[in-house]
């Protein structure tokens, strides 16, 4: 496997200017001659599909839900990042590279990061321009919030649907190409294989969802925008449809896997309440910016929170993280949430919780101002638990939400496959061991509007324009193979329940691979994923047929990736023998229960390669070379 | 509703649950719409849905009932849902009645079974209408509501270098207004519970969030014709003032939108 970067030479802040510059351009009227297939539809997906229609050229998007604008970017709450420094507290797009850097454990390639931060402002010039109404402040300009990992405010939000709104912005701007013609979409229609003719992605197979039927789609490039794999956990804040599906079909066929271990867990979610749970809640971070969190100085303290006085309450994070205080970055707020609740100070009936009490900022601003900034969250959280948080402090507990992992992509943000490239969260490339909150909104809208139009010319001047075909054997082939996986699926006949085994290997992953990991664990969960799967193999039980609308047949097929895929995740969580970011290995802290990077040995991506089902997968290493920053010791304190 | 004493109420349930220390459990006879596809004529079909738990979602009480099926080697009921989490507008179903269910402002997903008691029996059908094609059972076809976006639901703006977002101010109570309309989510309640299956709340949702923004002037006349005709041509049924779509709008969007809707058809005409 072939791992080469192809960053730009220069100084740091003229890369992507000098790329660009060098970069090969496609005559626009030789545009329309190039087919694009853009897989998913989220901010990543969208934006990609509309920016290349807009261009010229032909794309097809396909999408498992039953219309582009459902994909799960529509559920990010909190906000977007830019370096717009319209506040004028000291931001400036090196800060917001910086923090992002910073954010990451220093797990990230410095170029990638820096162009991102570079791209962002004119993200929210585009959306502005879209129609997406941010909030604003009384005189009419934009208005911002604070996230976790940042002393500046550089957040653009719409209400906590800021996900929402540009999603639909992106998919209104899709709407429009496909109304002209220039992008066709196949919603209820899910990849399967991703086809590769001479060592190129020259198409994908699909599955359309309602019929049943499995047809091959070729073309001259293949985009992922597939999202993430926190779904792998059973319990997520995930939709239930996501999946790894996509990405991991990609893996089976060439392309490398970066970092799967690194994975994020939220530390603001609605705790478990019981054993029929199909998903976990998630409260913006934003929360953070008014809610203070704490729990009781004592152990099992069943008073109810608003009779436990000032001074036998506990604000741990303001407590061991002065400067950033509530704010302190996701891996840092979850552990130490995990941290109270294993003291056995969790608050709830079930322990599993910890305080995020808004009764000091509506004493500060009136009930009216918080009810103004996070009136739909207030909402949402008593919807679900029936508690009011105007009154009563909300519970909230971590759970898994994003994941920093994804297919190995270089600066072209295409894989080491030719023609494959990978968009968004499906990638591994911006976010290091940690995700920064209001940056994913970011980085799916960076590659899509903003770097992929750039990069696959490039790509693309240098193979052939013949029209590609789905008539070469690799594609048939390929169909063969879809439909005796999924008749094998169809006649197991057993006994056991497709959500029943996703909730013991969800199980597995939390209890091993989860917030804490250490090598006794990790091995006990190799040993556990291939019992799993082989119980997947002999005694899964789907009712139904292929030629028909069945969804336990889809997620059935989703599993299977996932008990495969669970191994490469635990599998570099394992090698990954240091803490950093959301990857806590308990051998590597410090008395305090800081991580412990160990940057000689692991300064580096980690990108696996497959060598068969039942095989270790071949790791392979991206040296990550610091050029302008100087890896220090990530401090919140 | 009384939102004040709504919470309270709502606090007790949960105080007993909690001091009591064991869930109150429900049995519950459902009523369910079952379709093997597009072409089968399709029944109401019985099951008993016993130990169901007040905390359950609506969906998560679905799923039990699913789990117990394929148990049983009964095909599972299929319904849409995703995010769970109301806010990606998949999920869907009329429920005794009204779309998405008797709780206000509330998707499926988000409905919770201790809006239900022991003993209830809950008839839960798909949402209908003529230009929303049943898949299965209570999984329905609402593409046409792309189709209507796809003829002028947009500002039409390449990706590019647009002028700093902070360019033009936009006054607050008008990115607001804007903003209430773009809560939209697409789910096509409006639509099922309205008698005509109209689609005009939908429409005129997205209509006013242009019309009142200055990116959205230039295309204003035009969009709304076209997306009038596109929703006309889907086949979805006349506006008659019955209300009953922000009724059942899980994000309570309001049928002022389609006053406006109405306006800027009217002055579309004159120009």
């Amino acid at each position: 496997m072939k791992l080469e970067s192809k960053i730009p030479s220069g100084p740091l802040a003229t890369k992507w200017e000098r790329y660009k510059f060098e970069s090969k351009l496609v005559n626009p009227a030789n545009k329309r001659k190039y087919d694009i297939i853009v897989v998913g539809s989220g901010l990543a997906g969208a934006s990609a599909a509309a920016s290349l229609g807009e261009l010229g050229y032909n794309v097809k998007c396909f999408c498992i839900q039953d219309s582009a604008r459902r994909a799960h970017s529509i559920a990010a709450q909190g906000g977007i990042n830019a370096a717009k420094n319209y506040q004028n507290d000291g931001d400036s797009v090196y800060r917001l590279f910086y923090d992002t850097l910073k954010g990451g454990d220093f797990r990230s390639r410095e170029a990638n990061v820096y162009r991102l931060a570079e791209v962002s402002n004119a993200i929210i010039d585009q959306c502005v321009a879209q129609g997406v109404p941010f909030a604003r402040d009384y005189g009419g300009l934009l208005d911002n919030r604070s996230f976790g990992g940042a002393l500046v405010s550089r957040t653009f939000y719409a209400r906590g649907q800021t996900g929402q709104q540009l999603l639909l912005g992106a998919y209104s701007a899709l709407s429009r190409q496909i109304g002209a013609g220039k992008v066709k979409m196949f919603p209820r229609t899910e990849m399967l294989e991703v086809v590769l003719v001479d060592g190129h992605a020259k198409g994908i197979v699909v599955r359309n969802l309602v019929t049943g039927e499995i047809t091959s789609h070729a073309a001259h490039a293949v985009i992922i925008a597939t999202g993430g794999y926190s779904n792998v956990f059973y319990l997520s804040t995930n939709a239930n449809g996501c999946n790894v599906t996509a990405a991991y079909r990609a893996y089976k066929k060439g392309a490398g896997f970066a970092n799967p271990c690194f994975t994020q867990i939220h530390p603001t979610c609605i705790p478990m309440s019981g054993h029929y749970q199909s998903k976990l809640t998630l409260m913006s971070e934003s929360l953070r910016n008014d809610g203070r969190i704490w729990v009781s100085k004592n152990k099992k303290d069943e008073r109810a929170a608003n009779d436990i006085p000032e001074d036998e309450r506990d604000y741990y994070l303001e407590r061991k993280y002065p400067s950033y205080g509530n704010l302190a970055p996701r891996d840092i707020s979850s552990r130490s949430a995990k941290e109270v609740c294993d003291e056995g100070r969790g608050v709830g009936s079930s322990g599993n919780g910890v305080y995020l009490d808004f009764r000091d900022s509506i004493k500060r601003l009136g009930k009216d101002v918080i009810a103004e900034r996070y009136g739909n969250l207030f909402q949402m959280y008593e919807r679900i638990t029936a508690e009011n948080p105007y009154k009563d402090p909300m519970r909230i507990y971590p759970a898994p939400h994003y994941t920093m992992g994804g297919l190995w992509v270089d600066y072209d943000l295409m894989s080491n496959v030719p023609g494959l490239f990978v968009l968004g969260e499906a990638n591994y490339s911006d976010h290091g061991a940690n995700r920064l909150g209001a940056s994913a909104l970011m980085q799916g809208l960076a590659d899509g509007y903003f770097i992929i139009p750039y990069t696959i010319g490039n790509y693309l001047t240098a193979i052939s324009r013949d029209a590609p075909t789905v008539d070469h054997p690799e594609f048939k082939d390929a169909e063969k193979i879809e439909k005796e996986r999924t008749d094998k699926i169809l006649n197991i006949n057993g006994t056991r329940t497709v959500e029943s085994l996703h909730k013991e290997l969800g199980n597995v992953m939390w209890e091993k691979c989860g917030m804490a990991r250490n090598e006794k664990g990790l091995k006990e969960a190799l040993n556990k994923i291939p019992e799993l799967r082989e119980e997947f193999w002999k005694n899964i039980k789907v009712l139904g047929t292929n030629e028909e609308f069945n969804f336990s047949l889809e997620k059935a097929g989703r599993l299977a990736d996932y008990l495969e895929f669970a191994e490469i995740m635990c599998q570099d969580a394992l090698d990954r023998d240091e803490s950093c970011g959301g990857h806590f290995r308990e051998e590597h802290q410090t008395p305090e229960g800081e991580a412990v990077r160990h940057d000689r040995s692991y300064s580096h991506v980690s990108v696996w390669e497959y060598q068969g089902v039942d095989k270790k997968a071949k790791l392979h290493k991206e040296a990550l070379k610091f050029e302008e920053v100087k890896p220090g010791v990530r401090s919140y304190k | 509703m009384g939102r004040g004493s709504f919470i309270v109420d709502r606090i007790e349930i949960h105080d007993t649950l909690f001091t009591i220390h064991y869930p109150q459990i429900m049995n519950l006879t459902l009523y369910i719409w079952r379709q093997r596809n597009a072409k089968d004529k399709g029944k109401m079909v019985t099951y008993m849905a016993d130990d169901i738990s007040p905390d359950m979602s609506f969906l998560e009480m679905l799923d039990v009932v699913n789990e117990r099926l394929i148990e049983d080697n009964e095909d599972p009921i299929a319904f849409d849902h995703d995010c769970r989490e109301g806010i990606c507008g998949t999920c869907s179903l009329i429920i005794n009645g009204r779309a998405h269910g008797p709780e206000k402002g509330t998707t499926t997903c988000q409905l919770h079974m201790r809006h239900f008691k022991d003993g209830d029996e809950i008839y839960i059908e798909p949402f209908r209408s003529r230009a929303f094609a049943v898949i299965r059972d209570l999984v329905v076809d609402r593409s046409a509501f792309d189709r209507i976006m796809q003829t002028g639901g947009f500002i039409t703006i390449n990706t590019g270098s647009p002028a700093d977002a902070n360019a033009l101010p936009i006054p607050k109570e008008d990115a607001e207004y804007a903003m209430d309309a773009a809560q939209c989510i697409g789910c096509g309640a409006c639509v099922a519970q309205c008698k005509n299956a109209s689609a005009m709340l939908f429409v005129a949702a997205k209509v006013s969030q242009f019309a009142h923004l200055p990116q959205g002037q230039p295309e204003r006349m035009k969009r709304v014709r076209a997306m009038v005709k596109a929703m006309d041509d889907e086949g979805f049924g006349n506006c008659t003032n019955q209300y009953e779509c922000e009724a059942a709008c899980p994000k309570e969007i309001s049928v002022n939108f389609i006053a406006k809707m109405n306006r800027e058809f009217l002055v579309s005409g004159l120009k």
